[in-house]
């Protein structure tokens, strides 16, 4: 109560900018002027575009790309500005980029719009004057008294005024906001009368924020003409959209935020544009092929202007310029001839790469979701690809950010064995056992001691009584389900045997899943706990019989305390507390002699990363809970430091308790964790864990996923450590990071990095929350950046990072720091919650398991797996593929434009520089769409250069690729000089041809087209030719596709030749492709050209270093010997493999 | 059985396609296919190199410039624009027999036929024997698309202005006097472009046709009137025409003019002394051009061209030097792994 006050006396001074609402529109008093305040209404729109803008809209923002920018000023010169080529040449690619890509546009708008109809039309119940008026919901207007049922969401945000429930409280579960999937009790507000309909009131609260979890607000309601009551409303009684209403029939609530004014429009994050290294690298390709655009449109210009003043060349009497021209200024002249060049090399910037790079990212992203082996047979889905720009990304990743519960673990607490006075009970289900020890006659399986009946019934009446477990009551809707239970209503049907057919159709509702697993654990002893009623707790014992216990106190748990506590009375007439907690916290309060035995258990089962519990108990007498009950109670009313008293009370009860047994609880690691972490180290990607969990559980899950191995030196930078030495924790902390460094940076022997040398020291670090912000935001200025880097590097030289106790910003935080640090590395970030949305926002590449926790962390990912396990595939296999494929569509890319324009460029010196074209316009067009395209992008999908098989097996492989090995600027260069050569190949080849244009034994002579037709088949013939070179998987698709454009290619040129074209103004391209084929010569020379310009290509790949950093492996084949290939000999020089090796392989 | 269904229905194809396990064939580049490979393909190549490099060898070619630079050229007189229908000759001799089929081209050097404004200054419905377009010939022509008068010019454009308009007739000097060696003009140009690409108006006589227009400024005679020796040699489809108004690639070119088929010379020309009778009309030293006459015979590679032999043997030695290389450092591996 007073806190409520306190906030609401701190609210008034801050409550600068309010918004009063009246509940149910009505005016709260007669004497206030009514003056209906304006609100947004409940419309949620996450729509782009209208019909009407759509258009306009879309076009300006595609236009602010900046290649789709360049090709529209170049299609405007060549209409303005009297160019070489037509504007359709450049008009029509850029016209299917732009429709393509607005359709694409469209369509993922019309999916918004479709959601957001859903949302807005959703049909829900309104009172309004008494009566109860369905209503869409973007109708709801701030003041509405709106009407919930159980399991549907709130349409705005609404205060709780009416529950179905008795006691004013109703549970929610906010999944979908912060992915907290456990129930949370909100309360109405009280003093209200039952009929709402009477209700006049008003609510005064903040305006919209987008904090989920405070709310400040306070309601005068006005009874029949008396004076209003205040009261102070806050986060508790206020119901968020999107939550979803549980367990509680109905509830009605005011409105107080609608539509984009919720918490939840206000959460909604527009999710960041990430861009993937590659295509960065592509923009710095362009820059750098954009300066070979302009220097040559430069060079031919001047070039241009000096060839024409020498006498004779700049107007020969039979190309007289037209009187217009003649009267053009020099300068414009010079601008004009600048442009034309510009236009006529425009090509070497491919337009079609964009659509390329687009399409295959799209279809390639159909690999992800249509890979079975990302299907869950549990959750029946596949992978989820939510943005397919990243592909590539996904074989660069450097640093792995994982959470822990939920990502590691399963976030399915199973109760694994307790222990009773020292004896040891494990239960285990026959199908999880591994250590062959398990005894099957019966539900309990002991070891062979145990503990005394009573004892043991003691422990398990506790595990029963101790706790704040709700049972759900089976609705009609649940039987319906046929008993499938959501979120954490697990149904108890799953331990099917044990159990009472008519109790399978119970479930429990906790706020930790712990406590459920510790109370399903005591279901299969025999103890069920029934449920709570009007404070009498039910137990269903071993022999079926109910007993009763009536709870008297229940001692909260609290995070300082790290315990709980009840006192219930027994039909006895027994007085009894029953605690439990961690075991730091029980053993101080309980009989020395009793902590031995069972600090053994509790040691060894933490070491095997289970949550580990203490229970303990002890009889009260009358005199003990009078006094306990008093000091309760008298804590409770208490106006001032109410919780420091309640504390004190506390642990003056809970003391010279006695030990009964632990539990020990395990969130069992996801399906093969440890082998991915394992492979993914492999791969060289260093694996930081990121948890809010605590050290000692954490650091169990690492070793237990192999992250830790028994010979890694742990580096532990914790508030534990910081304390030990007697100094201020800020000395400490400089000098353990001082020495930490030592250790692990500077021992190092230079130019090796740890963690790719096995069989040296490893290094293991570990931090908390507290420490990191510490080094984050140290005091000193000076010593902050100093820390920051200390810390960058140790942990850079760890092959595995634990940072537990993080809060979600704080895991963004590390994620930014690493993204940013030297190097700037590749994160991929992982998890299933809403406390994961931060990092998973932040790491280049966020991936969201489709876990328990909500479908926040799926929502805001890049991609979505079902298991970790899956993560594997998706970097080593998947991610390792498209960066190839796409690293080498770009190369590509840049290759065959410069080779198709560089011949081009070469003849305006034969040309006078009058920016004559060397081929027709029909090739400078359809060489980017038609003739190269579809070869490429069947590699770009299809390629394989190492199969996935060894590509899974052989994590390494993954390190070959890393930092963006194959789009630096090395590969670029030597792709741009293999560029250069060909074009000259081609260019001079066909000039030395031509020195006698009499290539036919008719002696005609080839003119002008003849010879660009003559470079552009051997330009197509070469680059694709080079790409079938560089294809390592010929799939059939791949056959077709790459025959099929040439073969299209020689289809098209005969037809495009063989026909006068009635459209076109000249039929220059007449007849030239057939002509040109009666010629032996030119068979010949192009036969010549394409084997030159291949013969480097062929000879680099025989010679390739092995240490190259991209070894082409090939696939073992099962030879009839049934060889293996050893690993050393795939990656053995070419050359040095034996003919032998080759009668071995089928083909 | 719902259940079932949805399982299936979201269950991904398993497809060879949907899991990239296509049946692949994975071609593998090893020193077990190279180096034969290589080896074979350097012997092919050395293999035509030679037969190419023989072919061309065995090329006769008579080449001769008549621009008249020199002072002491015959043909220097007629430089000076102001002489008109200039007539020189250019005496030469040939030792043995000038094996025929002769090809007898014109060349032209420092000439740019392939400027772009040059090539596009032409009407193809014009050429194509559209009579509206003789009234009002395309704007691409300009400026030569009307005369002074506006009469519009049929064939416009600079590049039917500027054909080639030197004649040639050739004697050989047999006991002091001059026979004419016969020319044929036919065939010379591509047959489609007689036959498809151009086409003269289909109207009867074909002068009518020409009606209201007028030939381009340098021609001597209207288009109609090219080759007063032979009707159908006429028009748009004049042999000379459709050879000139095939642009040359480069701006040093050659066109063919005739071939030397019939008569005494089927067997090609004999040895002797012959004149070259030139009617000089084309003007080319304003723009430093040359001009020249080749007589030449053709392989069935065509004309004469060393390039493409030495081209072939150049890169089948380096093949052949390529897999020995290779086969000398694969041994040493070998060695070496075998140790």
């Amino acid at each position: 109560m007073l806190r409520r006050l306190n906030r609401l006396l701190g609210g008034d001074e801050r409550r600068v900018d309010s918004r009063t609402i009246y509940v149910g529109r009505q005016p709260g008093s007669t004497n206030e002027a009514f003056i209906p305040p304006k609100f947004c209404d409940n419309r949620i729109v996450s729509s782009k575009y209208t019909v009407w803008n759509f258009l306009p809209k879309n076009l300006f923002e595609q236009f602010r790309r900046i290649a789709n920018f360049y090709f529209l000023i170049i299609f405007l010169v060549q209409v303005i500005v009297d160019t070489p080529t037509s504007p359709v040449t450049s008009g029509l690619p850029l016209f299917f980029v732009i429709t393509v890509t607005a359709i694409k546009q469209g369509y993922e708008d019309w999916l918004r719009h479709k959601a957001d109809y859903e949302v807005n039309k959703y049909r829900v119940t309104v009172l309004e004057d008494g009566r109860r008026i369905s209503k869409e919901s973007e109708k709801i207007k701030v003041g509405d008294v709106v009407e919930v049922v159980e399991d549907e969401t709130f349409p705005c945000d609404l205060i709780l005024l009416q529950s179905s429930r008795d006691d004013g409280t109703c549970f929610v579960t906010t999944a979908s906001l912060d992915g907290e999937s456990n129930h949370k009790t909100h309360y109405t507000v009280p003093d209200i009368e039952k009929d709402l309909e009477m209700l006049c009131a008003t609510i005064e609260c903040e305006q919209p924020q987008p904090d989920l979890y405070k709310f400040v607000g306070r309601m005068q309601i006005y009874r029949n003409n008396q004076e209003s009551v205040v009261r102070s409303l806050g986060p508790e009684n206020l119901l968020l959209k999107g939550a979803t209403l549980k367990n509680t029939k109905k509830i009605c609530g005011v409105a107080v935020y609608t539509g984009m004014e919720t918490k939840m429009a206000l959460n909604y994050q527009g999710k960041s544009q990430k861009r993937s290294a590659v295509e960065k690298s592509i923009n710095a390709f362009l820059l750098v092929y954009l300066c070979i655009l302009l220097s040559k449109a430069l060079v031919c210009t001047t070039l241009k202007y000096v060839w024409q003043s020498k006498p004779g060349q700049d107007e020969p009497w039979y190309n007289e310029k037209t009187p217009r021209e003649k009267e053009t200024n020099l300068y414009l002249k010079m601008f004009t001839d600048f442009l034309s060049f510009m236009v006529l090399f425009n090509f070497i910037i491919p337009v079609s790469m964009y659509v390329t790079v687009e399409m295959q990212k799209f279809l390639g992203s159909l690999f992800i979701t249509w890979d079975k082996d990302f299907f869950d047979p549990e959750i029946k889905e596949g992978a989820l690809v939510n943005t397919s720009d990243l592909n590539e990304e996904l074989g660069q990743v450097e640093y792995v950010f994982t959470d822990k519960t939920g990502t590691l673990t399963q976030n399915n607490m199973e109760f694994i064995e307790c222990c009773i006075d020292g004896f040891q009970y494990t239960y285990r289900d026959t199908a999880s056992e591994l250590d062959g020890f398990c005894v099957t006659d019966g539900p309990v399986s002991k070891l062979p001691q145990k503990a005394s009946t009573e004892r043991e019934e003691l422990f398990l009446r506790a595990l029963c009584l101790c706790h704040t477990v709700q049972v759900k009551e089976p609705t009609e809707q649940d039987q319906g389900q046929g008993g499938g239970l959501l979120d954490q209503v697990d149904g108890l049907g799953v331990d099917g045997e044990v159990l009472q057919p008519p109790q399978e159709e119970k479930g429990f509702i906790a706020s930790s899943p712990d406590e459920i697993a510790l109370v399903k654990g005591a279901v299969r002893y025999g103890f069920t706990f029934l449920g709570l009623e009007n404070k009498v707790m039910k137990i269903l014992n071993r022999n079926k019989d109910v007993e009763m216990y009536e709870l008297l106190h229940v001692l909260n748990f609290d995070p300082v305390r790290r315990r709980m506590s009840v006192i219930v009375r027994s039909r006895s007439g027994d007085t009894l507390l029953f605690c439990k907690g961690a075991d730091a916290s029980i053993f101080p309060r309980v009989r020395q002699e009793e902590v031995e035995r069972i600090r053994m258990h509790v040691d060894r089962n933490a070491k095997e990363g289970y949550r580990t519990l203490c229970v303990a108990y002890k009889y009260l007498s009358a005199e003990e809970y009078a006094q306990a009950d008093a000091g309760l109670r008298e804590a409770r009313l208490a106006l001032q430091d109410r919780e420091e008293k309640l504390m004190a009370v506390y642990n003056q009860v809970e003391t010279g308790m006695s030990l009964i047994g632990a539990t020990a609880v395990e969130d069992r690691l996801q399906e093969e964790a440890a082998e991915t972490m394992e492979s993914l180290q492999g791969a060289g990607i260093k694996i930081w864990v990121l948890t809010g969990d605590k050290m000692e559980t954490a650091k169990s899950t690492c070793y237990a996923c192999r992250l830790f191995q028994r010979n890694t030196e742990l580096l532990e930078l914790t508030v534990r450590t910081l304390e030990d030495g007697r100094m201020r924790r800020e000395a400490r902390l400089h000098e353990l990071l001082i020495e930490y460094h030592k250790k692990a940076v500077q021992d190092v022997p230079p130019g090796v990095t740890r963690s790719w040398c096995s069989d040296s020291q490893d290094y293991g670090f570990i931090i908390d929350g507290a420490s990191l912000s510490m080094v984050l935001n140290c005091s000193h200025e000076s010593n902050s950046s100093l820390y920051k880097n200390l810390f960058l590097q140790i942990c850079q030289n760890c092959t595995a990072v634990l940072c537990c106790r993080m809060a979600p910003l704080q895991k963004a935080q590390i994620v930014k720091m690493v993204k940013n640090s030297k190097g700037s590395p590749i994160t991929l970030s992982i998890g299933d919650g809403a406390n994961d949305v931060s990092m998973i926002l932040e790491a280049h590449v966020g991936i969201g398991i489709k876990g328990k926790e909500g479908r926040q962390a799926v929502r805001n990912s890049d991609y979505a797996i079902p298991k970790l396990k899956h993560l594997k595939k998706l970097l080593l296999a998947h991610g390792h593929l498209y960066y190839v494929r796409i690293a080498h569509l770009v190369q590509y890319f840049f290759y065959k434009n410069l080779c198709f324009i560089l011949p081009q460029f070469l003849y305006q010196f034969f040309c006078g520089y009058s920016q004559q074209p060397l081929y027709d316009a029909a090739y400078l067009t359809m060489y980017n769409i038609c003739f190269t395209s579809m070869p490429i992008l069947a590699y770009s999908l299809l390629e394989q250069h190492i199969c996935i098989d060894v590509l899974l097996e052989n994590a390494t492989l993954y390190r070959a690729i890393a930092k963006n090995a194959m789009l630096r600027w090395g590969p670029f260069i030597k792709w741009t000089l293999q560029g250069v050569f060909h074009g000259l190949v081609f260019f001079f080849g066909v000039r030395y041809l031509f020195s006698n244009p009499a290539l036919q034994n008719n002696g005609q002579v080839f003119g002008n087209w003849s010879y660009g037709t003559i470079v552009f088949t051997v330009l197509v013939f070469t680059v694709t030719l080079k790409l079938a070179l560089d294809t390592r998987h010929w799939t059939w698709l791949n056959h077709f596709v790459i025959w099929g454009s040439l073969a299209f290619y020689v289809v098209f040129s005969f037809f495009w030749g063989g026909i006068i074209w009635p459209f076109l103004s000249q039929q220059r391209l007449c007849s030239v492709f057939a002509k040109m084929l009666s010629s032996l010569s030119v068979w010949l020379v192009i036969i010549l050209l394409i084997l030159l310009s291949l013969l480097p290509e062929i000879l680099l790949v025989v010679f390739r270093n092995p240490f190259a950093p991209r070894p082409r492996q090939r696939k073992p084949v099962q030879s009839s010997v049934g060889v293996l290939q050893s690993p050393r000999s795939s990656s053995r020089h070419l050359l040095m493999r034996t003919f032998s090796d080759e009668s071995n392989t089928v083909f | 059985m719902v259940k079932q269904k949805q399982e299936t229905a979201n269950q991904p194809d398993n497809t060879a396609f949907t899991q990239q396990r296509l049946p692949a064939w994975q071609p593998i580049i090893s020193a077990g296919i190279v180096i034969p490979g290589f080896l074979i393909i350097g012997l092919a190549f050395i293999g035509i190199g030679v037969a190419l490099f023989v072919t061309s060898q065995s090329i006769q070619v008579l080449e001769m410039d008549y621009t008249g630079v020199d002072k002491t050229s015959p043909c220097n007189r007629c430089t000076d624009p102001n002489v008109k229908s200039c007539l020189c000759q250019m005496d030469f001799s040939i030792d043995t027999l000038f094996k025929g089929p002769v090809f007898f081209y014109y060349g032209l050097s420092n000439y740019y036929q392939n400027f772009r404004k040059y090539g596009v200054s032409i009407d193809y419905n014009q050429l194509f024997g559209d009579l509206s377009y003789f009234t009002s010939p395309s704007e691409k022509c300009s400026p030569y698309q009307y005369d002074n008068n506006n009469n519009p010019i049929v064939p416009c454009g600079a590049m039917a202005n500027s054909m080639f308009s030197d004649t040639f007739k050739l004697f050989q000097i047999v006991n002091g006097t001059n026979k004419e060696v016969p020319l044929d003009g036919k065939g010379i140009a591509w047959w489609t472009d007689s036959n498809i690409k151009y086409r003269n108006p289909s109207v009867t006589p074909l002068q009518m046709a020409f009606n209201n227009t007028v030939k381009p400024l340098l021609w001597a005679n209207p288009a109609y009137q090219l080759d007063p020796a032979d009707a159908n040699n006429n028009g748009f489809i004049n042999q000379d025409f459709l050879v000139w108004m095939r642009r040359a690639a480069l701006p040093n070119f050659r066109k063919l003019y005739r071939r030397i088929t019939s008569g005494d010379y089927t067997q090609g020309l004999p040895a002797g002394n012959y004149t070259l009778q030139i009617a000089y009309n084309y003007p080319v030293l304003s723009f430093g051009g040359r001009k020249t006459v080749v007589f030449s015979n053709v392989s069935w590679m065509g004309g004469k061209n060393d390039f493409l032999g030495i081209a072939y043997l150049v890169i089948g030695s380096m093949c052949i030097i390529m897999s020995i290389v290779m086969l000398i450092v694969y041994a040493k591996f070998r060695f070496s792994e075998e140790e």
